[in-house]
């Protein structure tokens, strides 16, 4: 198992016929994603790459029964697409769009939750399991299938930490990017929760950044709940206060969301942060080796008590 | 994006919030005419987007025109933490009896705005937050549901104990609170908002800073750009799509990404350099932009070297290559580059930097140990 997104999920693209929508349908077609059908209003009965366009999510889903939705529309009519996908039934949303106004998306998250789905995103490149699914923009052969999870703030820094892992043979259970804005639908605590639950996930990577403290939230969260090792990165040790560092939810403000108090909070609950993306590989491994020594040993003394 | 006082005044007052009358010149002989017109003493504040105005003295009370004038003339001009002083606000100066504060920001980890009201006014909030947090009083408002009067009430009376003033203040704070979701602000504040000793409630003091996201939908405010507050690359930056931020060492950087533009300047420091910038090329892999990235950089006589740090992903390696190639035949850059090419087609992206005899790595950690290496030498 993974965790989110499996083999099973059906899904669709919203702006299915714009340039990245296009693009990446046939990437995630490739990769072997179930893309069962397209949205762009006025161009119903259209195929993108084979995939039928509807004019609708609403006549989306009562044609192909998808229950995951992607979103590449632009920020202008993104907030629409998330409330037209949860209101037709879409239980996992996947918001690639940057640029939505934050105002908006204190709404929207709302809404989300009273429906009962997820949104991933937005401003993110969305989630892979490897080996089974990919629903986002993120370069498919640099994952490998394992029992790692990732979770980040970031699109290509992710693909970073991922790409080490991978040049280690330290697979992924499921890699999310949760995206750079302020208000996003899923945390850093949301995704950790699922990770422990799932079977199939050994260790989490965390990687984090400037602005906001959803890092220190997780890492209160991870001494409560969590056994599984947990390594992390933090982005942004050289960054200015008061600028935003490209992503809207990056910035240092009013003192709160530095790089340092992510790191202390991180430290002072057991988790060790990398200096340099690449060292996360070399972090995970150590962990998981001695994990593995503990799980050997402990079973060696179960039998010797026998 | 940042905006000044007047600006913010201006909003609020939209709203109807109580503000003082004032008019902002950037010309000192017009100083003793908008002072002349308010016919009472006025207060003569500079224009500037950074904290710390009074401290720096920047903000002067005047009892008539001609001194209004002397010190308008005295702040226009001026530099407070590195901006110049280029525009005056000329406002009513009223007696203060209380000083409080009201501000609202986004909650992150609760996805509500959060409204926070303290008796002390005036003063740095982050400083009573820290000292004396049961000065404060935070109410979480419901997005769906928007800011009820009760609740406005409940914040006033934690203010103040007249129950005509708490009134007064209650319609002030839910003024703050509709600016902040119509103008899609990210902090709202007024501090002080004071009381007269005949009673009234003002906003003598106002700020406001946008969701640069919300922008295209509100002209009006995208109209308030002070660009004489902004960084000079940062706003060509921007103009070319691509997202910068200025910084004070010799490490020129070019990163598809915001994270990964992030960790490769703290792999820079993490080697003992310092990095010149942020740049973030975004997603779409088009030359022209790594020509403009180049330019920009570039006007900064400190770079020393420019880095390339390139994740193939929806970014192709053979489109940075081509920019960079166009851009070295172009304007033939004086300061060595080093180029760090993984992912999506970056075999075809280094042997297209054969042709300017470029070798690309494919680590992170060796492409940042090698622009150490140049900008020392």
């Amino acid at each position: 198992m993974a965790i989110f997104l499996s083999r099973k999920n059906k899904v669709i693209v919203q702006g299915i016929t714009g340039r990245d929508g296009s693009f990446h349908t046939q990437q995630m077609v490739d990769y072997g994603t179930q893309v069962v059908g397209g949205v762009t209003p006025g161009k119903g009965g259209e195929t993108v790459h084979g995939v039928p366009v509807f004019e609708s999510v609403e006549d989306a889903v009562k044609s192909t029964y998808a229950d995951t939705s992607v979103i590449f529309v632009p920020p202008k009519f993104s907030v629409d697409a998330i409330y037209e996908a949860v209101d037709a039934g879409i239980k996992l949303v996947v918001c690639i769009t940057e640029g939505v106004p934050a105002i908006d998306m204190l709404k929207v998250y709302h809404y989300v939750q009273s429906h009962g789905a997820r949104l991933i995103g937005p401003n993110c490149p969305g989630i892979i399991s490897p080996g089974l699914s990919k629903v986002g923009i993120m370069p498919a052969q640099i994952h490998r299938k394992g029992k790692v999870g990732v979770v980040s703030r970031s699109g290509t820094l992710t693909y970073e930490v991922v790409f080490a892992l991978t040049n280690k043979k330290i697979g992924q259970s499921t890699v999310i990017g949760i995206g750079g804005d302020p208000i996003i639908g899923t945390n850093f605590i949301d995704c950790i929760d699922a990770f422990n639950k799932d079977k199939m996930t050994d260790g989490i990577v965390l990687i984090g950044e400037i602005g906001g403290t959803d890092e220190e939230e997780a890492a209160k969260y991870i001494k409560k709940n969590v056994k599984k090792p947990v390594v992390a990165f933090i982005a942004g040790r050289t960054a200015p206060p008061g600028k935003r560092m490209g992503h809207a939810g990056a910035i240092i403000s009013g003192g709160t969301g530095t790089a340092e108090d992510k790191i202390k909070a991180l430290n002072a609950v057991g988790i060790p942060v990398a200096d340099l993306p690449a060292q996360v590989a070399d972090l995970m491994a150590e962990k998981l080796g001695t994990a593995k020594k503990k799980k050997k040993s402990a079973k060696k003394t179960k039998k010797s008590s026998k | 994006m940042k905006i000044h006082e007047y600006q913010a005044k201006e909003l609020f007052k939209k709203f109807g919030m109580p503000i003082p009358d004032g008019k902002v010149t950037n010309n000192p002989e017009e100083v003793g005419k908008i002072a002349h017109e308010i016919g009472k003493p006025v207060m003569v504040k500079a224009q500037v987007h950074v904290g710390g105005r009074g401290k720096a003295g920047g903000i002067k009370f005047a009892h008539n025109a001609h001194e209004a004038w002397e010190h308008a003339k005295a702040i226009l001009g001026m530099d407070i933490k590195h901006c110049t002083v280029k525009k005056v606000l000329i406002t009513e100066a009223v007696d203060i009896d209380t000083e409080a504060y009201i501000g609202i920001i986004v909650d992150r980890a609760a996805k509500m705005p959060v409204i926070m009201v303290s008796p002390e006014g005036g003063v740095d909030i982050e400083e009573v937050a820290a000292k004396t947090p049961e000065r404060i009083m935070k109410l979480h408002v419901d997005p769906m549901l928007g800011l009820q009067n009760f609740q406005a009430m409940k914040l006033a009376r934690f203010v103040y104990e007249d129950i005509g003033i708490a009134r007064k203040a209650a319609r002030v704070i839910m003024q703050l609170y509709m600016t902040f979701m119509h103008v899609d602000a990210s902090l709202a504040e007024v501090n002080p908002l004071i009381t007269t000793p005949d009673g009234k409630v003002l906003a003598i003091d106002a700020k406001i800073n946008i969701d640069d996201n919300g922008l295209y939908r509100r002209p009006e405010i995208e109209a308030m750009r002070d660009l004489d507050e902004e960084d000079p690359s940062e706003t060509e930056a921007k103009n070319a799509d691509l997202s910068f931020v200025k910084l004070d060492g010799s490490i020129g950087c070019i990163v598809n990404g915001a994270g990964l533009a992030m960790a490769t300047m703290d792999t820079v420091k993490h080697f003992g350099a310092e990095p010149a910038n942020f740049l973030d090329i975004g997603g779409s892999s088009n030359p022209d932009k790594v020509i403009n990235a180049m330019r920009i950089i570039l006007r900064d006589p400190n770079v020393k070297v420019i880095l390339f740090n390139i994740f193939g992903g929806i970014t192709r390696c053979d489109d940075v290559a081509n920019g960079i190639v166009a851009a070295v035949k172009d304007f033939k850059p004086p300061v060595p580059i080093v180029v760090r090419l993984t992912g999506t087609n970056e075999d075809e992206g280094r042997k297209i930097l054969e042709e300017i005899n470029l070798a690309a790595t494919s680590s992170m950690e060796d492409v940042v140990k090698k622009a150490i290496e140049l900008a020392a030498a």
